[in-house]
């Protein structure tokens, strides 16, 4: 039987890994190489945020402790963040955007999709209804690899140096902990290491379209179901949550 | 005293709520009010956001709130439900007229399966579907980027999901 810390934490690292992405596409706004562009990963980033904040609400009405989505999203410091570290990486050009966004778009839609029949029913609401826009954005992101990578020399040769920087932060998504374990066990979350072969799949397939290499597996990081991140992390809150920080609960 | 008005009344006076963002089209006709109902005398409105991050939502629950109370009805709820999701297959028959005469071309075909190929669109100027995607992403969550090769005009495409 679930207990409610697991299903927090568990509702956490779903919602941190949407809000901290969506975060990071948001940075986009006024730098984009083209209009379409700018409109395009806003609208995703805007998507995101809208997942967390289903997740977080629910996150803290399951926690119990008089907090709310906001609560969570703009007074909580570093160390008690979920979300994966390579959506926590910055922005980098728009080849690394687009790399990580391709990454995380084929492990979501894989996710999601398996917690469309998650025993919880706010759960696979939630998932049933953002699976259609993560549909969205993957067809966005693949078109993007194939385009940038079968294009010239330069856009390849950017999109090689994003994979390869990139790589190491996937194997991450695939791990399981007890927590994991746990929801598992009760039919609410998803084994996501069982979805490592559909996703290298379906990668592997845009990869080689593409004319990309898929890098060897040489090194990996982890750390963020323990709360351990890397320094980007803190820059990206500092700026996520400044104003709730200089005037707490401030409203308009 | 308090009166309760017919379902059928509030739905009429419901029907003044429109999209803040497409305001030819009312949140009825966009499929956003999912139930109207009452439950111990106390009557509740049931929406379903269109996408996750819809920015509109908001408004559009303010709006709905300040429509009732004008008409006097004070006694409500109005409560968010996600399943079934939200899909363009809901938009009504007119408000797709009315979306197309407004410059917006309606969703295409049916929701199942759209989202993996792209879609047949037609051009709500001149009708023609020799049209071309700009950009996948427009102006809201809810549109894309669109110009028809004929008349040449740009313009704003319902996404089908």
């Amino acid at each position: 039987m679930t207990d409610n810390q697991s299903l927090f934490e568990y509702l956490l690292r779903l919602g941190d890994n949407s809000l901290i992405l969506g975060q990071r596409l948001a940075e986009w706004c006024g730098h984009a190489p083209i209009l379409e562009e700018e409109l395009a990963l806003t609208n995703i980033g805007l998507d995101l945020v809208g997942q967390s904040r289903l997740l977080l609400s629910y996150a803290a009405e399951v926690e119990g402790a008089g907090r709310d989505e906001d609560k969570l999203a703009f007074h909580r410091d570093t160390q008690a963040w979920r979300n994966l570290l390579l959506l926590e990486q910055p922005n980098g050009d728009f080849a690394k955007t687009i790399v990580r966004q391709f990454f995380f778009d084929n492990f979501q839609y894989l996710q999601f999709e398996k917690l469309c029949q998650s025993k919880d029913e706010r759960i696979a609401a939630i998932a049933a209804k953002s699976l259609k826009e993560i549909t969205y954005h993957r067809r966005h992101s693949t078109n993007w690899v194939l385009r940038l990578g079968d294009g010239t020399t330069e856009s390849h040769e950017k999109m090689q140096v994003a994979i390869d920087e990139l790589w190491g932060f996937l194997p991450e998504m695939f791990d399981m902990d007890e927590v994991d374990a746990e929801l598992v066990a009760d039919g609410i979350g998803v084994d996501v290491s069982a979805l490592k072969p559909q996703w290298d799949n379906a990668v592997n397939a845009v990869l080689a379209e593409a004319t990309l290499e898929r890098p060897e597996d040489t090194w990996s990081v982890r750390g963020s179901r323990e709360g351990k991140h890397s320094e980007h992390l803190g820059y990206l809150l500092a700026e996520m949550q400044f104003l709730q920080r200089a005037y707490p609960d401030a409203k308009w | 005293m308090v009166t309760m008005l017919a379902i059928e009344d509030i739905k009429a006076v419901l029907e003044l709520v429109k999209d803040p963002e497409i305001p030819v089209l009312s949140v009825e006709d966009m499929g956003i009010i999912r139930d109207v109902r009452y439950l111990d005398g106390r009557l509740q409105v049931i929406i379903t956001p269109t996408y996750s991050g819809c920015p509109a939502m908001d408004v559009i629950e303010q709006d709905i709130s300040t429509i009732l109370k004008l008409h006097a009805v004070d006694n409500f709820d109005i409560c968010t439900e996600l399943s079934p999701a939200w899909t363009t297959d809901w938009i009504t028959e007119d408000g797709r007229e009315k979306l197309r005469a407004f410059g917006i071309a309606p969703p295409t075909g049916k929701s199942k399966g759209a989202l993996l190929g792209h879609d047949a669109v037609g051009c709500p100027q001149c009708r023609s579907t020799n049209t071309v995607m700009v950009s996948e992403f427009g102006s809201t969550a809810c549109k894309a980027h669109y110009k028809c090769q004929d008349c040449l005009e740009p313009f704003d495409y319902f996404k089908c999901v």
